[in-house]
């Protein structure tokens, strides 16, 4: 059993040679350590601490609160939230392309980092794909209950039926779906696949037999053997392939639902890029907003160390540079363009009724984010913590100003009209927000927050004995 | 340590993958042939009527035209249910004391209208016209089947939408001469009989429809406001 060897063995880690007193995971862990260390979360005694119950039991009330807006809407229809014509799209679009955008961190830490050999993403990819999972999941619900008769979904799938009708294969709410139930599907397939060895070693630690079960099950026979690893490490790349392409694609195609209209301010060819580097803007965001409680009350820091703060704070500095830029060259191509249209959009943006928004979103992501320039700050958990939350909300202000201020301010001043969000509306958004948290809340307490087979891998490289350790016997280097 | 589990839970999870995909695909499968299955269409099946009207009697072996009791439909969206009156032309003459009839007799007398029960019923959500589709070439038969021959009436298609469009995607396929529209016994043209239209013998539909289409300008829209209004 691997765990068994594992416990056993006392490699111990040496200070990383590149960083010196900075490394990705600090001295002193051996495989049995992070093993325990890690596994003890889920399986140890008396894990269910007040703290966890307080946090789950709020996030469970949130989500009560999404059950009962989404009977009211099943009851009296997309009436209740404040959309009308022309803010045909109001919160429910913007929770969609926040959430979706928020999970597009976790697929570029798992996937792009792995193709590109990034060994700090090991202790922070598991709970960022979980976020993923999650925040897509939420990010689901909202086109869904925004067509206002959700059972009724599979309308929007090409299946067989007896009207002979097809779905609209040249809207791009459709080519949406596809990629949205494509990236959920992937995202889940990557997790699923890295948490199996993993199950296996809680199997194996599990002490009920209902837990013994249960991991035993989702473990899907894992044995350790050489055959599964060598088959494990190809399904690990492999998916990690097919994921790579979906973090650049599945934000360009919800960009789409508005470049391909041509309503002023969204008919724009930036749009792709723009909404992509935003995405792992507020994904990254995100990622610091979860780990940085995480590492403190689960004393995780040896893990998840100040550096893992530094380059993720660092990957949000150059991401909204990007984001930045986009801001500037939209009003720039407004200006240039010399439509009156484009102009009168970005005019009403900065002064109109909602500037109040526009100017506390450019405050959020790009004035307050310029704080990470400095060491200090990166490293500072509460600045960063704050930080982190400040680009959430100012993304959220950003898919705000594109969807409700460009709608409500189209080609003709007789439709003009301003949206009102009603309590129903920030009631699904508080709702989708307790559903992530709990599922969030489930998952640290029933399945390791932090791959424990990474770790031990990552340990094994850093170890003192050296990768050709006598106690693990490896074939010779490829 | 005792295993958890059995030896043949490995083969149980082996074929899971595989049965998982097989099982939704046929309970797609299933559910698609319940939607189109007469159980589930009502499709061949008879209703209780206030009288067992006949149309087999009255359109096929009397030769009773279709516009005698359905006067409207040359001229509107609905073909119209005749009056009481129109069924008392004749049974004010014959058959004037079948027991039957009582129904009818007591509508005349009271005023109050015979209460048949609907065989082709359309959701609301659908615009149909008679009269447009009379006028150019399609037959009563074509939608309501060999009513000439069905004792007691009953629906002969789905009426789902793909009914709808089998013959506005080709209405070439469906499309007879107007002199042609009421004749309940119309059979689309064969070697051994053959269709004569304008002077011209067809022998076969697709070289009768083609020109059909040519001379009626049929134009079937398929776009969703045509009939979602």
């Amino acid at each position: 059993m691997a765990s068994e060897g594992s416990r056993k063995s006392g490699i111990a880690v040496r200070p990383d040679p590149l960083h010196g007193s900075d490394p990705i995971l600090a001295p002193g862990q051996t495989l049995g350590s992070v093993t325990e260390k890690i596994s003890s979360i889920v399986i140890g005694k008396g894990n269910t601490t007040p703290g966890w119950i307080f946090g789950a039991f709020i996030s469970f009330c949130l989500l009560m609160l999404l059950n009962t807006v989404i009977t009211l809407l099943a009851i009296k229809g997309v009436g209740i939230w404040g959309i009308n014509i022309p803010v045909a799209w109001g919160f429910a679009i913007t929770n969609f392309v926040w959430w979706i955008g928020i999970g597009h961190a976790g697929t570029l830490i798992s996937a792009f980092l792995l193709l590109l050999h990034q060994k700090w993403r090991t202790s922070i990819n598991r709970f960022a794909e979980a976020m993923t999972i999650f925040a897509v999941m939420c990010a689901g619900m909202f086109p869904l209950l925004h067509m206002g008769r959700p059972w009724l979904f599979y309308y929007l799938l090409p299946y067989p039926n007896p009207m002979w009708l097809w779905p609209q294969f040249r809207s791009p709410l459709v080519w949406d779906v596809f990629a949205v139930s494509t990236y959920f599907t992937v995202s889940l397939l990557f997790w699923f696949v890295g948490l199996i060895p993993d199950l296996a070693t809680l199997r194996d630690r599990a002490t009920g037999r209902i837990k013994k079960i249960a991991y035993g099950i989702f473990s899907m026979g894992w044995r350790g053997s050489a055959a599964h690893w060598a088959r494990y490490e190809f399904a690990c790349i492999l998916l990690a392939g097919l994921a790579t392409p979906l973090v650049v694609s599945v934000h360009t195609v919800v960009s789409f639902d508005f470049t391909i209209a041509i309503v002023p301010g969204w008919h724009s060819t930036i749009f792709p890029p723009y909404f992509v580097a935003g995405a792992i803007y507020s994904g990254f965001a995100m990622v610091l907003t979860l780990a940085i409680p995480l590492r403190k009350y689960y004393h995780l820091q040896n893990m998840v160390t100040e550096r893992h703060l530094d380059i993720m704070a660092k990957v949000m500095l150059a991401t909204g540079i990007i984001v930045a830029y986009s801001y500037v060259m939209e009003m720039f191509m407004a200006f240039y363009s010399a439509n009156q249209y484009e102009r009168a959009q970005f005019v009403e943006r900065m002064t109109g009724q909602y500037a109040f928004v526009f100017w506390t979103l450019i405050t959020f992501n790009l004035v307050l984010p310029q704080l990470l320039w400095w060491r200090k700050a990166r490293r500072h958990e509460l600045t960063l913590f704050v930080v982190s939350l400040i680009i959430n909300i100012g993304m959220w202000l950003e898919r705000f100003v594109i969807i409700v201020v460009s709608l409500h301010h189209e080609y003709e001043p007789s439709k003009w009209f301003m949206f009102f969000p009603t309590k129903w509306d920030w009631a699904t958004f508080a709702g989708t927000i307790g559903m992530f948290f709990l599922l969030f809340y489930l998952f640290i307490r029933f399945l390791p927050m932090i791959s424990i087979v990474e770790m031990r891998t990552l340990v094994h490289e850093t170890s003192e004995t050296g990768p050709h350790s006598s106690l693990y016997p490896v074939p010779p280097e490829a | 340590m005792a295993q958890i589990f059995h030896r043949s839970s490995n083969m149980v999870a082996r074929f899971s993958i595989v049965g998982a995909v097989i099982l939704l695909g046929v309970l797609t499968f299933i559910l698609y042939e319940i939607a189109l299955s007469p159980w589930y269409t009502n499709e061949h099946a008879t209703l209780q009527q206030p009288v067992p009207f006949s149309h087999r009697h009255h359109a096929g072996e009397l030769g009773i035209d279709c516009r005698y009791c359905h006067v409207d439909v040359e001229k509107s969206w609905y073909a119209g249910v005749p009056p009481t009156q129109t069924c008392m032309t004749c049974h004010s003459q014959i058959w004037t004391n079948a027991e039957m009839l009582e129904p009818v007799r007591a509508s005349y007398r009271t005023n109050v209208s015979l209460q048949w029960n609907k065989i082709n019923e359309l959701p609301e959500f659908v615009y149909f016209n008679h009269s447009i589709h009379v006028a150019k070439g399609i037959g009563c038969t074509t939608c309501h089947g060999p009513i000439a021959t069905e004792p007691m009436t009953y629906k002969t298609g789905t009426l789902y939408m793909s009914w709808c469009l089998e013959c506005h995607r080709d209405p070439a396929k469906y499309v007879r001469p107007e002199s042609q529209v009421f004749n309940p016994f119309y059979q689309q043209p064969t070697y051994g009989a053959p269709v004569t239209f304008e002077g011209v013998k067809y022998t076969d539909q697709a070289s009768l429809g083609r020109e059909l289409v040519k001379k009626y300008d049929l134009q079937t829209y398929q776009y969703c406001s045509t009939c979602h209004r």
